[in-house]
């Protein structure tokens, strides 16, 4: 089952570059797993013991995971998972 | 409506239904026109209720000077207020920000430090931290952690929703400062806690997030995701294609976040749909078009609009 998870600049270092790259996991802990065993060290930017790193936002289909169900979010065929980091606005 | 000055007026802005754009009867939208306050967006707000307590507070003295870091609105909000009060102005803004925003900017006498593109607004937050550590004296009413930038939007922008339109089941708002989304929030979860909170938040091109790790990411003191219910990502194809359907439907020329926040209710309202549940939905616009027109965001195709925005700062 694939999911297209879109990569940041300040993180294409553990994915030899790529803007995006595919994984697979029925949530998003799964997904981050999974994404680990081809992209050594990319979890540990995205997740530390208290769930998601404060500076990272992930959207599921544009929408923050943290409205949903954090890294216990379920996922499906065919989703889109956008890694960002926090910014300011205004 | 008569008023004394020209600040008195600020807020008590139309709500206005969207017939067009409302799916059905039962579903409806409306708009709260933030573009009808004194420098045209909802920033007013926010400035003037900032420069208000730290007078109260003894922080703002006459021929004080007022530095604030900002992507424009804010930036133009106080200084009208500060050219009315007699303050001096210096605002920091991301050089990748639109012509009309400097040129309004200037316009009210306010003096502009320029940051750099890549890292947006994060970099001007960072310069003016250390500007603000250079010059002592020079009161920094930083949005991003001010209670009274939130605390406008409780008494004014959530209390006028409330007492028109009672029926309210959903507010959205874009996310910057958090500022509106918090003092709405907090409104509701007080007296209606059934409303549902949406943020929208803009979406930009890679270089706006080009920070050098991920430890360097900012998230406002203001924010309390307690407050909210839920929060999308706009990006700009979106943004440009809901601010002109708004134009196109409903005759409002509104400013590219608008578009960005529409798409966000027109979200909900499907959802609603969906669900066979009555939903009045409420929606902020920000700021009218007029600032954006350089940016090609309301002419051509949309791929072309979107492409010239990336990069921009564009909400």
């Amino acid at each position: 089952m694939a999911i297209e998870v879109r990569i940041p600049t300040i993180l294409r270092q553990y994915t030899d570059g790529e803007k995006a790259v595919e994984g697979a996991g029925g949530t998003l802990d799964e997904l981050f797993d999974d994404l680990e065993s081809r992209h050594a060290g990319l979890r540990a930017r995205l997740v530390d013991d208290n769930g998601l790193r404060r500076f990272v936002n992930v959207y599921l289909n544009d929408e923050d995971v943290r409205f949903l169900g954090g890294l216990k979010t379920e996922l499906k065929d065919g989703d889109s998972v956008t890694v960002l980091p926090a910014v300011a606005g205004g | 409506m008569r008023f004394d000055s020209l600040l008195d007026s600020v807020g008590r802005t139309p709500l206005v239904g969207l017939p067009r754009l409302s799916p059905s009867p039962d579903v409806r939208l409306w708009a709260k026109l933030e573009d009808h306050n004194p420098t045209g967006s909802i920033k007013d707000r926010a400035a003037l209720r900032m420069i208000n307590e730290a007078e109260k507070e003894g922080l703002l003295k006459p021929g004080c000077t007022i530095l604030e870091p900002t992507s424009g609105n804010t930036g133009i909000s106080l200084a009208m207020a500060a050219k009315m009060r007699g303050y001096r102005m210096v605002c920091v803004m991301p050089e990748n920000t639109s012509e009309e925003r400097r040129q309004i900017l200037a316009m009210w006498g306010s003096e502009i430090v320029s940051s750099p593109a890549a890292g947006g607004s994060n970099e001007a937050v960072r310069v003016a931290k250390r500007l603000a550590e250079e010059h002592p004296d020079w009161v920094m009413l930083y949005q991003y952690g001010n209670p009274a930038n939130a605390q406008a939007h409780y008494e004014g922008t959530a209390a006028e929703l409330y007492e028109d339109l009672p029926e309210v089941t959903h507010f959205v708002a874009g996310l910057g400062t958090t500022g509106t989304l918090m003092g709405v929030g907090r409104f509701f979860r007080e007296h209606k806690p059934e409303v549902c909170i949406v943020a929208a938040e803009p979406r930009y091109g890679e270089l706006v997030y080009g920070l050098r790790n991920m430890d360097e990411g900012f998230v406002p003191e203001l924010y309390d995701p307690s407050l909210i219910d839920a929060r999308f990502s706009v990006g700009p194809r979106d943004a440009v294609r809901r601010t002109r359907q708004l134009i196109e439907e409903e005759g409002i020329f509104a400013g590219i976040s608008t578009g960005a926040i529409l798409h966000a209710a027109l979200g909900q309202a499907a959802k609603s749909m969906a669900a066979n549940e009555r939903a009045d939905i409420a929606f902020v616009v920000a700021d009218g078009g007029w600032k954006y027109l350089s940016t090609g965001a309301y002419s051509g195709t949309i791929a072309d609009a979107e492409e010239r925005l990336e990069g921009q700062l564009w909400a």
